[in-house]
């Protein structure tokens, strides 16, 4: 399949990007991993007559801690998000997450930024976003502003990313002591989307969560962030039965539809199963165990 | 529809070409510079089939535009075998029974390759970690780990 025709421009540097965005508007997109966008310009399911590549920029594939937050820039690939020492050695639930994003070849080029720009429900990232509470900086030519992930999701494929902004940062606050999360994923096999999956981040205190994240992947039109779930544990001690009536709460979140894999009801009950299994993964790492 | 003059290196010569924005990089690589030995399987990011190696990466060039090449270096299974003499790579498939049909062939000693420049010694696991985004429909994944392990024995040998 070859794509539609289309104008391709490689900017040097963000400005550069943003004044090729500022004045294509909606006629351009942003290629960046590209692992999926030309999968969608080859099905014609976008048809830009522009695009314009970010992936000549110097200085946007940073990994570090910052104020108080863990910066992802937004040329950082989902294989150096998963092999960073920083990242394996304080965010578990972001190298359950990226290392089953496709396949390992597809992370090599596929961007974590992106993962959350392309507004697909279906994606891992937004669910482990979700849960930790992170922030993305969307940048135009007249400055940045930051949006949390919670608000990020405006619908199916759909974004608070205004066309002439690039998501050049995703801000997650670093983890507190006693915290731990963790993100599960059930799928049909390698590289497929998710049949469901959950993310879970618990920050606890002497055997008392203090406050809970949960979001849930392919569960719904957009990324779902489970409240009802999250306010039942607050102050809860982190037992077996806590983690049920979450996970429980996480499910009736829950609004898949049918496809090929699953029904409305398998993949419901597929939210509660692997919600439970994320929260009591999360409290293993939160207890160091 | 402006055309891109890109310069690129493939398997170690210097190429020119005038290309659209659209062309992808496999079929530049095999149409444009005739390297057949890179196949199109699935042509939607799933087989790995196409799978080349770019800065020494190993990526799927149905899902690379050949502008994104500008400028880089591509190494494709027609740039293994130097001066007559088999890689260890191929050498493993060969000695290893590794293929069938041979079409995931070319894809899977690239990812293969890349594998070991990363990792001299890899265990099963990380073998079968690396080559999960090649499939190969005749089943032949056994022979496919042992070929990489011959290889990874034949290097370290050497």
């Amino acid at each position: 399949m070859i794509p539609p025709p289309f104008d391709y421009h490689s900017p040097k540097t963000l400005p550069e990007a943003l004044e090729l965005l500022g004045r294509l508007g909606e006629d351009a997109k942003i290629l960046s991993g590209g692992q999926s966008l030309l999968p969608l310009l080859k099905l014609r399911l976008a048809q830009p007559a522009h695009l314009v590549d970010i992936g000549r920029i110097p200085g946007l594939d940073y990994i570090n801690e910052e104020g108080g937050f863990l910066r992802i820039g937004a040329l950082v690939r989902e294989s150096a998000l998963e092999s960073s020492a920083l990242v394996r050695s304080k965010y578990p639930i972001l190298v359950d997450t990226a290392s089953v994003v496709a396949d390992p070849l597809v992370r090599n080029l596929a961007t974590v930024c992106g993962n959350l720009a392309h507004g697909d429900p279906a994606n891992d990232h937004p669910a482990t976003m979700l849960a930790l509470g992170a922030e993305v900086v969307l940048t135009g030519a007249k400055g940045s502003r930051t949006v949390p992930v919670a608000e990020f999701f405006t619908g199916l494929f759909a974004t608070a990313l205004r066309p002439t902004e690039v998501l050049s940062e995703i801000r997650i606050p670093v983890p507190p002591a006693g915290s731990g999360g963790a993100y599960v994923k059930l799928e049909r096999k390698v590289g497929d989307f998710a049949t469901a999956g959950a993310a879970a981040f618990l920050v606890s205190k002497g055997g008392t969560i203090e406050r809970a994240g949960i979001g849930l992947t392919n569960l719904g039109p957009t990324p779902v962030k489970a409240r009802d779930a999250e306010k039942a544990l607050a102050g809860k001690r982190a037992t077996e039965d806590a983690f049920a009536e979450a996970g429980r709460l996480a499910a009736a979140a829950a609004s898949p539809s049918a496809d090929r894999r699953g029904s409305v009801e398998y993949k419901r009950e597929m939210a509660r199963v692997l919600t439970v299994r994320a929260l009591r993964l999360a409290a293993r790492r939160a207890e160091g165990r | 529809m402006a055309k891109h003059a890109i310069k690129l290196t493939v398997n170690g010569a210097p190429r020119e070409a005038s290309v659209e924005s659209r062309l992808l990089l496999v079929h530049l690589l095999r149409e444009g510079f005739r390297l057949t030995g890179t196949h199109i399987g699935c042509d939607t990011t799933h087989c790995g089939a196409c799978t080349v190696l770019l800065d020494g990466v190993p990526v799927k060039s149905c899902t690379v535009l050949a502008v994104q090449a500008d400028g880089r270096e591509v190494r494709t299974v027609e740039g293994l075998e130097k001066d007559g003499k088999l890689d260890p790579i191929q050498e493993g498939f060969m000695q290893e029974h590794g293929l069938q049909c041979g079409y995931c062939t070319p894809g899977m000693m690239m990812t293969g390759r890349a594998l070991l420049d990363r990792s001299p010694a890899p265990s099963e696991d990380e073998i079968r970690h690396a080559i999960s985004g090649n499939l190969c429909r005749c089943t032949g994944y056994v022979n496919i780990v042992k070929a990489v392990q011959h290889a990874a024995g034949k290097r370290e040998g050497a």
